[in-house]
């Protein structure tokens, strides 16, 4: 059973959206997804400012054996990224959930977190 | 799906099994990155046992591979060697890439797992004028140990002969149905070892209880890579010729009475002309995969392996170019033009980093 924490939503892609307490919303992907992708060694991040929809892409995350697109759970404006992944992509094998965030973003409709899965139903998605 | 003599052992080890060309193998029992790196710095231990094995009785062998090998088997036919090379068609084409094994005046055959049937019926279609059986080995396994400290673990195994450390670069000799072989395709120093399945699992469990890490396909493939070794299916298929895929030198054309299949066709191409497969460095932030773009200031290309390279810590991939290209490139990668350095496809060998 791999860590999925209670605080979280998720996207069945295995992407993770944190509601934070002055109200932007954190972006990273799932331990599993680590897992599966094994040993990562590049992220390419959004741009501060950019506008993202709901499911589009976001991100890439490219471990040794291959690329693979991070999609946005929500939808909203770039406040902030992560610049530590860019010469550390690593910490996100390492800490997922916590340092190896991608970003954050001011949501434009809290609504769309509705459409996300909650701890267990992403639980039950990493296990089919 | 196909499974080795070891699939259970894998799973239990914690590997992630994948789906290589019908064979459920491990891609990674870890960190692929600490896999490659326990290769490059002491020593890793390889199944590799979806390989094809194919040994042969009677006849005219010699007579045989001259006919359908570009390299010339006359190089080993006296000694206890092995050759690599490339088994060509009509039209000069490669049908795979192999390597040939000759010791005590046996001749055992290793080619690639997905081209196992088109190559038999290949073998076999041939082998027949000379009088040659083609027998194929389903019931043989292969074990690579490779890294510095490879020699020195195998001499500990206690059912090896002690004659397989001492054996020369490419050397080979059989024990029996098992054949040993200094050979390997990680770029370092090691053996191949082509035994009946039912051995297998013993000498394993000794490997792994003499420190060898067990290493998945992943790091397999980036050790290749970094070696400059050819993936037939990547790097090279059945639409490229041996001269725009960095296999001139297995051609063999010494023997001028010598009329290998393909040799007419490869006659006719004008080497100056053709693409060569080279390396190539990204300066950037990135990493290389197969299908992306090239350019150079006199011509273009594609990339065919790319990856992270653990040893060099950037992104490496083995490209496909017009000649003509000097020191500098570039690379697009989703719409964003990168620049690549031109490099020796040898990035790395016995554990150096080239310049």
């Amino acid at each position: 059973m791999k860590n999925i924490p209670g605080d979280l939503k998720f996207l069945s892609s295995h992407e993770w959206a944190r509601i934070e307490s002055d109200g932007s919303i954190t972006i990273g992907i799932s331990d599993h997804a680590q897992d599966l992708l094994g040993d990562i060694v590049f992220v390419e991040l959004p741009e501060v400012g950019q506008i993202l929809d709901a499911e589009s892409d976001a991100a890439i995350v490219e471990s040794v054996k291959a690329a693979s697109d991070v999609y946005s759970p929500i939808s909203g404006e770039v406040k902030a990224v992560n610049s530590l992944l860019e010469d550390q992509p690593e910490i996100i094998n390492s800490s997922p959930y916590e340092d190896g965030w991608f970003y954050k973003i001011s949501p434009s409709d809290l609504g769309e977190l509705e459409n996300l899965l909650s701890p267990e139903d992403y639980s039950a998605v990493c296990e089919d | 799906m196909n499974k080795t003599p070891l699939h259970d052992i894998h799973v239990q080890l914690g590997a992630k099994m994948v789906n290589f060309s019908n064979w459920e193998m491990p891609i990674s029992y870890s960190s692929l990155i600490e896999e490659h790196n326990a290769v490059r710095s002491s020593v890793g231990i390889f199944d590799v046992s979806h390989m094809a094995v194919f040994d042969f009785d009677g006849g005219d062998q010699i007579a045989f591979f001259e006919k359908i090998f570009a390299n010339d088997i006359k190089k080993i036919s006296k000694d206890n060697k092995a050759i690599y090379g490339a088994l060509l068609n009509e039209q000069g084409g490669i049908l795979d890439d192999l390597i040939i094994y000759h010791a005590n005046d046996k001749f055992r055959l290793v080619s690639n797992c997905s081209t196992r049937e088109q190559n038999k019926n290949w073998y076999e279609k041939h082998a027949a004028e000379f009088g040659v059986r083609v027998i194929e080995r389903a019931d043989m396994g292969i074990l690579a140990i490779q890294g510095p400290d490879a020699l020195s673990k195998v001499s500990a195994i206690e059912e090896m002969n002690d004659q397989a450390s001492s054996l020369q670069t490419f050397g080979c000799m059989f024990d029996g149905e098992k054949l040993y072989a200094r050979t390997g395709y990680t770029g370092e120093d090691g053996l191949e070892l082509i035994l009946p399945a039912k051995d297998i699992k013993h000498l394993w469990d000794q490997a792994l209880g003499l420190g060898c890490m067990p290493i998945g396909l992943g790091a397999r493939d980036t050790l290749r890579l970094e070696a400059g070794l050819n993936l037939y299916g990547n790097d090279m298929t059945i639409d490229n010729h041996p001269y725009e895929s960095n296999l001139g030198w297995t051609i063999d054309m010494s023997d001028e009475n010598r009329q290998f299949i393909g040799k007419e066709a490869l006659l006719s191409i004008d080497q100056s002309k053709s693409q060569k497969i080279t390396g190539v460095i990204l300066q950037d932030k990135g990493v290389l995969r197969p299908g992306y773009e090239i350019t150079h200031e006199q011509g273009n290309g594609v990339v065919l392996s790319g990856s992270y390279s653990p040893t060099l810590q950037s992104s490496i991939g083995l490209v496909r170019v017009d000649q003509g290209f000097k020191k500098n490139g570039k690379v697009v990668i989703r719409n964003k033009v990168l620049n690549i350095e031109f490099v020796s496809p040898r990035f790395i060998g016995q554990g150096k980093i080239h310049p």
